[in-house]
């Protein structure tokens, strides 16, 4: 399952990082951040629900980048 | 700028303000240094408390501590005003690119501005604005002049000029009246119009094209994943060189040439590696390029999948295009009817009729030359021989209408046709009864379009087709092709772009051009799929890498000089970015850069690669 959220990030290398971050992230199977377009595509692995995921792909994100926001 | 782009410009001027004061201000000593930590906390307590933060969460080695290291350092051995431009210039460089990405999200947004934020549904002789989510098929709309058609449908009353321009770039008004197919996205200009919808909002053109647009920036180019993967490497790498370098050289002169260690100018340069080390540049300059690319093209109505598309396209060097529908408009005319053992009438009434099932254009031409309504009663046990023709029943009669290879397979002699055209051989109950000619116009385009594509440096042109080897060789050598494969199944067509494939060097890729019409296996196959003419094709705009939304051929060569312009920026900032870091590094180890240069190799590089990014965007005189 895929799903698209809207991310607020400064930097561009801060991005990246929130891309690396949730890709470690239990449950997720592959995520990519557009800096440009201000935008995560996460697929999620069967089974994870978004639900429980999504806060600690936040969590995680904000470890590797304090200022940063993904709406969901 | 936004709220937050103007508090940073706030505090830029505030303590730039601040630093000429102190400049001329005659203090000493401890005054001093507490004067110069206003305007240092003033421009850079966020950096400070994001790096603490940093180290708190393990993640060290980020701008953020670069830049708290560098400036903290400076300021240590007592070169304040170093320390505080540092921090300032590099505040400068993040609202400049901030301020940046900002202009260029709007930019591209604009130029994609094409979402309908309304229908107009008439209930009750009231016009009612409604969501265009709510619209049924089959609901009718109304378009008033100046407003956007919200959902793909068939006007079905009024007559009026689209303005396209939004999805093909082409800036001529198109004129439509009663029974044209016209897709959302599209401008009215004139007149009112009512439209039947044919399609969902979720499902019409613009909502395909707009979520093809959105989702291209998530599929990244090599050149994107090498910069964050040499970002990820790049940084530590220099702060373990900035550390040896504050370390080493002391200790080896100390220990071993028994000088004095100058230790403090060791860690200075120490401290220039660190400003300089910041891969900002590199990392919002190289998807900036590609979203201005991708942009841009959108602009020009290439619509591009995603950014490792761009770079592919820039690296093709053949081009294989599909005859029917890329060279020629796809749309046949029966020219003549040819040995007809009937009337000529009545075989056409004969081969529309058993052709009545198939939406090729090649039916539909007989079906318009037929001209009347299809009883679709007279026509039974349809069958379509794929790449051959059809036979069917028709009044009792089995009509058999094909090509010759039909003709062969039932064991009917036919006569040749000595013109240019396609040929559809009819036999009734066994019998050969003659042949009807229908024959392409060529786009007006063609030929120019094969030249502009040995111009932007594409070897070899290939043109593919079902036709017979007489009509192919004939079109080919008219536009300039360098080879063309004639009398070509569908399945064949993939077989051939593969032994294509296969014939040449990995590193320049082959794009197949079709009109999405049966050739999505092709599409796909192909390094880089091109479909034409797309406007209202899903099938087209899902199998397609790039969608060239109007059926202009030379837009191909069009889409290739975008693609060649972008990667050619993408790597000037590439190297150029790097090449500075690099002189810049190794003039800092050897004690000739100060800080200032550091700035300049951080923040100034910055600075010129987005600008040179954004020159991705402007593909009018490709």
């Amino acid at each position: 399952m895929k799903k698209t959220y809207k991310i607020d990030v400064d930097c561009a290398n801060c991005a990246n990082k929130m891309e690396e971050a949730t890709k470690k992230t239990a449950g997720v199977k592959d995520a990519t951040v557009s800096f440009m377009t201000l935008k995560m595509i996460v697929e999620f692995e069967d089974g994870a629900d978004p639900k429980a995921v999504m806060p600690v792909v936040l969590k995680n994100c904000k470890k590797v980048e304090d200022d940063c926001e993904i709406f969901f | 700028m936004n709220k937050k782009q103007k508090k940073m410009l706030i505090r830029i001027l505030a303590a730039a303000a601040m630093m000429v004061l102190l400049a001329v201000l005659p203090v000493d000593g401890y005054l001093r240094f507490g004067l110069f930590m206003i305007p240092y906390l003033v421009i850079g307590y966020d950096i400070l408390k994001k790096a603490w933060k940093g180290i708190l969460n393990r993640q060290v080695f980020d701008e953020n501590f670069l830049m708290a290291v560098a400036t903290l350092g400076a300021i240590l051995l007592g070169d304040y005003s170093e320390g505080v431009a540092v921090m300032l210039f590099y505040q400068v460089g993040e609202l400049f690119q901030s301020y940046a990405v900002g202009k260029s999200r709007r930019n591209i947004s604009d130029l994609m501005d094409i979402r309908p934020d309304y229908a107009n549904l008439e209930r009750d002789g009231v016009l009612e604005k409604v969501d265009p989510d709510e619209v049924e098929i089959g609901s009718v709309i109304i378009v008033q002049p100046g407003e956007k058609v919200p959902i793909d449908g068939i006007i079905i009353e009024g007559k009026t000029a689209l303005n396209t321009s939004a999805l093909t770039g082409e800036s001529l008004p198109r004129d439509v009246s009663v029974g044209d197919e016209i897709i959302s996205g599209c401008i009215n200009m004139t007149g009112l119009i009512r439209i039947r919808t044919t399609k969902e909002f979720g499902e019409s053109t613009v909502s395909k094209i707009l979520e093809l647009v959105e989702n291209s920036s998530s599929r990244k180019s090599k050149s994107e994943n090498f910069i964050s993967k040499f970002a990820r490497y790049y940084t530590p790498a220099v702060c373990y060189g900035a550390v040896a370098l504050a370390i080493l050289p002391p200790l080896v002169r100390m220990l071993f040439l028994s000088l004095s260690p100058e230790w403090g100018d060791w860690i200075y340069r120490a401290l220039t590696f660190l400003v300089i080390s910041c891969p900002c540049a590199l990392v919002i300059s190289i998807p900036l390029s590609f979203f201005a690319g991708i942009g841009g093209a959108s602009k020009a109505g290439v619509l591009v999948k995603g950014s490792n598309y761009l770079e592919t396209l820039s690296q093709t060097r053949t081009v294989v295009f599909d005859k029917t529908g890329t060279m020629t408009q796809g749309v046949f005319e029966v020219s003549d009817v040819h040995h007809g053992t009937i009337d000529s009438d009545l075989l056409l009434e004969y081969a529309a009729l058993a052709e009545s099932a198939s939406s090729h254009p090649i039916s539909k031409s007989l079906q318009r030359a037929y001209g009347k309504p299809i009883d679709r009663s007279r026509v039974t046990d349809i069958e379509e021989i794929s790449g051959n023709g059809v036979t069917a029943k028709v009044d009792g009669h089995l009509i058999a209408a094909g090509n010759a290879r039909l003709m062969e397979r039932l064991g009917v002699t036919y006569k040749d046709c000595h013109q240019a055209g396609t040929v559809v051989h009819i036999a009734i109950d066994g019998t050969y009864a003659g042949h009807i000619l229908i024959s392409d116009l060529i786009k007006p385009t063609a030929a120019e379009s094969i030249q502009a594509l040995k111009r932007s440096g594409v070897k070899k042109t290939v043109m593919l087709t079902g036709d017979a080897k007489r009509v192919a060789d004939q079109v080919a050598a008219g536009l300039g092709f360098d080879e063309v494969y004639s009398e070509l199944l569908p399945a064949d067509k993939v077989a051939k772009v593969e032994e294509l494939l296969s014939g040449k060097n990995d590193s320049e890729k082959l794009a197949f051009v079709g009109d999405g019409i049966n050739d999505a296996p092709v599409l796909s196959r192909a390094d880089i799929g091109i479909a034409m003419g797309a406007m209202g094709s899903d099938a087209a705009i899902e199998a397609a890498d790039i969608v060239l939304m109007d059926d202009d051929p030379l837009k191909v060569a069009k889409a290739i000089r975008i693609s060649r312009k972008c990667i050619r920026i993408v790597y000037q900032n590439i190297w150029f970015a790097i090449g500075v870091k690099a002189v810049c590094l190794i003039l800092g180890a050897f004690g000739i850069a100060n800080m200032w240069m550091a700035i300049f190799a951080d923040v100034g590089v910055m600075i010129l690669a987005v600008l040179n990014a954004i020159r991705a965007l402007f593909v009018e005189k490709l």
